[in-house]
């Protein structure tokens, strides 16, 4: 069904575009901050003193982004898209595969600095400043009066219509992948571009992806004092991914949802290889792609307001589909006998039916990540967080299985019942506050409980008061040596151990249970629901098969191997199977140096054993002509693949590049 | 520098060379001088002009606005026999026979890196375009490192020794502020030449520490606390800033705005944390087993790993002497390469469950090579095992350990 899973789409990436936006929202403001007051300060008191006296420097922007690399793309075009907006239509991107020498920089930034004016001026009839591109002199003074020229442009323009844009707006260059770029071409760009400072009010951005040291290393003291560099710092990835998470899996505007395993593979993809939340979100959206591709029944996931819809218009093989579902098959087998009866035989009896359990289903959902999120406010404070620190591991535990059953959940609550009071009160303020953020009304009632028990622990501080200034005062008088204090910690403890719980412990103790009981009651694992199929996607497996590929592996399956692709009777390597197989599996038995006419006579062995076996061209020493052309072939194919090369040691050798020789 | 004021129409030396140390002056005297006198010059920066035509075409066109006519169009000369003709040619239009041209070359090391003939070529400008010009080179070194091996015309060679601490001072001191004494300006010098002297002799480098601190030193004349003669007490109150700007807007650790921002709201520097406190890298968890583990590869001696990595290896074998050469060596000469396999199979025998060699390590090896934390030794084909090294340094790799 192709139109629901364009919705469905569609909605994510929306919902992703929106997050994204943001998420840089606060960097990117600062970055225009600076910028916009970079070379204000010059231009506003240029016959100061002090102005006169300091070396101008060139404005630098250090912004460190994270090893993930993947994303920066997406950051970047954020930045020069506000900037044109906001501050300056110059702004030139430049990349260190693009610029091996000064040269090529020289000639990209030009190209990129005088197609924008094209683009601003094309608008207009003004021909002016277009310059025929073929014949420009690369160097910086022909940009100085390209600058010139087009802020003449500028100044025209603003007369009769007021732009965003300053009298004289800055140059701004980003260098987006500043580990790569060579130190030599960097330098003399700074060099030669502080030169004419004051021509040209340049700016420049370096996208960092390790650590500001970075700077240090590439460039001189001698060169780096030519800069005014000031550091910014992006959101973390992984903050970046929590975000992610909580707008786009903990909600429940959203139809469809990931299993356990999945959401599984995807975060371990981003923690452990790349901390690239593009990928995270790529994998996402193949997920979705999977789901719709392999579940004919999601066709009904979709907004609630058009289950209704969809669930009439299902044909019979659908509603086939429904009753083969085996959450359905358990829900079946609850009800009494009647109404199976109806549910397996009567298609519009379990279309009304299979409304109604989407309509629970979405409830389902939206309770379980309120009070998933008031869990979390308790966990996450927590020491050394037995159910974890972050929202997603909590997620991830209650999907995998009842997650009061686990021993996590066990220390946790035990932990829980030792928190101090004001911990307790600002934990259930928050979870009042998750509470009435909801829109339903289904827990009215959760948070009215809740707020009893704020009141109950402000009336028991008016009761503590007095016990505390009497217990404190014991103490004082009790305070005289070691030996009495050890005796008196002894005394407390046994006190302890057989008094009476003070209000405080029993409300604390009621206040867990009472979390407690939410838990076992919302954050039933979703496998358990009925129709859960419709809307998670749970075959790991094949994600994990299409975003963890193993180059390595599947090649040596497909030569050790090659029935496991080609299809065909299996077993071994026969002589029947491609040569290159038979090669590699005999190169597999040879050390590091292989001898080719070893090799050859044993490959001849393998494949005439193939042919007629009562040949007389077993007997003889020379081997076929094509047997050899064949052989050559799988040799060079081998040597294609990177499993061996020719070695210099001897001549008629060929050295193995792959470990595991014997 | 009498050199240059010889009767106009003699023909001058060929090609003058001055060196000295950064900012010692060179360009400055050059400029003032030739301005001064009024000689026609072409003034041109190797560094910006970056390769021979460029450099050609920029002094042909210098040439034409030299005696004064403004509007000058595009040259186009892709080689020095074009430049020699249209030299020729423009010092004959422009009337400039009767007087010697001067052509300076700034930061003229950069020549040495253009096309062998250039350099040779303009020492003897004079006999090959046949007028009369003198070629003045100016570099930060000396020009024993210049002479090209085949030979070439010996230049006139000038040094510009360095400042000393008294001409620094006076130098300075000259462009005082209008609003105070020259006397108050001298003084405040006098104590920054004191902390910076040390490890800065820069002109203009110390010339913008003076303005970027000064404001700092007028404080307590502007609160009144002091008087311009109460030197002792604003020598307190400078020193240990200077100290501070020393530390951190001298490296560049932190930019002179926020310098300045920051005594503007007279906060301390210590909350505004420097480029260099920013170490900390956080890596995904292979990523750090890697880095590991190319670490390992690249200062551990092959012969080690089995003892190292393998859990039956057998008897460790006491050998004193191999391991005080060890000792010594591994960490001064610096990581060595290793290969991908070696560095794969380090990196299977530390991680302690298993580890699938899925495209997503792969790719985060090439990544490490991009963030410069790996460097590949030579750039040889991908399919003959690549050959990597690890570039970070103990400390580091202690942090990613962590």
């Amino acid at each position: 069904m192709p139109w629901c899973f364009h919705i469905c789409i569609d909605e994510c990436s929306l919902c992703l575009q929106k997050i994204q936006e943001d998420l840089n929202k606060q960097l990117l403001e600062n970055l225009v901050g600076f910028l916009s007051r970079s070379h204000s300060d010059f231009q506003e008191k240029t016959t100061e003193w002090t102005c006169r006296m300091k070396f101008r420097e060139i404005p630098t922007a250090a912004l460190v982004l994270g090893v993930n690399v993947t994303d920066h793309d997406l950051t970047f075009r954020g930045l020069s898209g506000i900037l044109q907006d906001n501050i300056t239509p110059y702004v030139a991107l430049l990349e260190a595969k693009d610029c091996p020498g000064i040269k090529n920089l020289m000639q990209k930034l030009m190209g990129q600095l005088m197609k924008c004016d094209i683009d601003v001026d094309s608008l207009e009839d003004e021909d002016c400043v277009q310059v025929s591109q073929n014949r420009i002199r690369c160097s910086m003074s022909s940009l100085i009066s390209w600058y010139e020229s087009v802020k003449k442009v500028c100044c025209c323009k603003k007369r009769n219509s007021s732009s965003r844009h300053w009298q004289s707006p800055p140059v701004v260059v980003i260098f987006k992948d500043m580990e790569s770029f060579t130190t030599k071409v960097l330098q003399d760009f700074i060099v030669i571009s502080s030169q004419h400072i004051h021509e040209l009010p340049l700016v420049l951005i370096f996208g960092i992806a390790t650590s500001p040291m970075i700077i240090h290393r590439l460039l001189p003291h001698s060169v780096s004092s030519l800069l005014c560099i000031e550091l910014f710092q992006s959101l973390s990835c992984k903050e970046h991914l929590s975000t992610i998470i909580d707008k786009l899996l903990l909600t429940s505007q959203f139809p469809f949802k990931v299993g356990e395993k999945v959401l599984q593979v995807l975060i371990n993809i981003f923690l452990y290889h790349d901390f690239s939340v593009q990928n995270f979100i790529k994998g996402f959206q193949l997920c979705i792609v999977e789901h719709f591709y392999s579940q004919p029944l999601s066709v009904l996931c979709c907004q609630l307001v058009d289950t209704k819809k969809r669930a009439c218009s299902l044909s019979h093989d659908q509603c086939e589909n429904i009753r083969k579902l085996p959450s359905f098959r358990r829900y079946v087998e609850k009800q009494e006998s009647g109404r199976q009866v109806a549910l397996l035989t009567n298609d519009s009896f379990l279309k009304e039916e299979t409304v109604k359990l989407l309509e629970d289903l979405h409830v389902y959902h939206e309770n379980y990540v309120l009070i998933l999120r008031c869990l979390h406010v308790f966990t996450s404070s927590l020491p050394k967080y037995p159910l974890g620190k972050q929202i997603r591991e909590l997620h991830c535990a209650c999907l995998e299985n009842r997650v009061w059953e686990t021993e996590e959940y066990e220390s946790s609550l035990q932990l829980a019942r030792m928190l101090n009071k004001t911990d307790l009160v600002t934990m259930l303020q928050q979870c009042v506050e998750i509470l009435m953020s909801s829109s339903g009304k289904e827990f009215d009632k959760t948070s009215e409980k809740l707020k009893e028990f704020l009141t109950q622990f402000q009336n028991l501080e008016a009761s503590q008061e007095q016990d505390m200034s009497v217990l404190s005062q014991k103490e004082l008088q009790k305070k005289t040596d070691l030996y009495h204090l050890q005796k008196t910690l002894l005394e407390l403890k046994e006190s302890r151990r057989s008094k009476k719980l003070t209000k405080f412990e029993m409300l604390r103790f009621e206040v867990v249970d009472y979390i407690d009981s939410l838990v076992r009651k919302y954050l039933i694992p979703a496998d358990d629901r009925t129709l859960h199929e419709v809307v998670y996607f749970n075959t790991a497996s094949v994600l994990r098969e299409h975003l963890n590929a193993a180059p390595r592996t599947a090649l040596h399956t497909a030569l050790n191997n090659p029935h496991w692709y080609l299809k065909c009777d299996g077993g071994g390597i026969s002589n029947k199977a491609p040569d290159i197989c038979i090669a590699y599996k005999l190169h597999l038995e040879c050390g590091r140096l292989i001898n080719l006419v070893d090799w050859l006579e044993a490959f001849s062995t393998v494949v005439m054993a193939a042919e007629e076996p009562n040949a007389d061209a077993a007997s003889s020493d020379q081997v076929d002509d094509t047997i050899h052309a064949r052989f050559i072939r799988a040799i060079s194919e081998l040597e294609l693949l990177g499993f061996i090369k020719p070695s210099k040691q001897k001549t008629d050798h060929v050295a193995r590049l792959t470990w595991g020789g014997c | 520098s009498q050199h240059f004021s010889n009767l106009r129409q003699h023909f001058s030396f060929p090609s003058i060379f001055i060196y000295g140390h950064t900012s010692s002056g060179k360009t400055y005297v050059m400029q003032t001088l030739l301005s001064t006198l009024q000689l026609p010059h072409v003034f041109v920066n190797c560094v910006e002009y970056f390769t021979s035509r460029l450099l050609l075409e920029e002094i042909l066109i210098k040439l034409q606005s030299c005696s004064g006519t403004e509007q000058t169009s595009p040259v186009r000369c892709d080689s020095l026999n074009d430049f020699v003709r249209l030299f020729k040619q423009a010092v004959a239009s422009q009337e400039l026979q009767d007087q010697t041209l001067y052509i300076v070359l700034d930061r003229a090391e950069q020549l040495r890196e253009m096309e062998a003939n250039i350099l040779p070529a303009f020492l003897r400008l004079q006999e090959l375009t046949d007028t009369n010009v003198t070629v003045v080179l100016l570099s930060e070194i000396v020009w024993e490192l210049f002479r090209p091996n085949t030979g070439c015309f010996e230049p006139f060679t000038i040094y510009f020794p360095d400042y000393s601490i008294g001409h620094l001072q006076k130098i300075l001191t000259q462009n005082h502020p209008p609003e105070y004494s020259a006397d108050f300006y001298a003084a405040y010098i006098n104590i920054l030449l004191g902390v910076f002297y040390m490890v800065c002799r820069d002109l203009k480098e110390l010339r913008h520490l003076a303005a970027l601190n000064f404001a700092k030193y007028c404080e307590p004349v502007v609160r009144g606390e002091a008087n311009e003669r109460d030197t002792r007490k604003l020598w307190k109150n400078i020193e240990p800033h200077l100290k501070k700007a020393m530390q951190t807007v001298y490296l560049r650790e932190i930019s002179s705005s926020q310098w300045e921002r920051l005594q503007h709201d007279g906060g301390e520097p210590g909350q505004l944390k420097g480029l260099s406190a920013h170490t900390h890298v956080e890596l995904p968890y292979y990523s750090k087993f890697l880095l590991i583990a190319a670490y390992l590869a690249s200062y551990n001696p092959v012969r080690t790993d089995k003892r190292f990595f393998l859990k039956h290896h057998g008897k460790i074998r006491k050998t004193n002497f191999m391991k005080k050469h060890e000792k010594t060596s591994n960490h001064l000469l610096g990581p060595k390469p290793f290969p991908l396999d070696r560095l794969l199979a380090i990196l299977y025998s530390i991680v302690d469950e298993r580890v699938a060699p899925t495209a997503n390590i792969f790719s985060q090896i090439t990544s490490l090579v991009t963030l410069q934390l790996l460097s590949m030794v030579g750039q040889n084909d991908q399919l003959d095992g690549p050959r990597y090294k690890c570039t970070v340094s103990l400390d580091f790799i202690r942090a990613v350990a962590r």
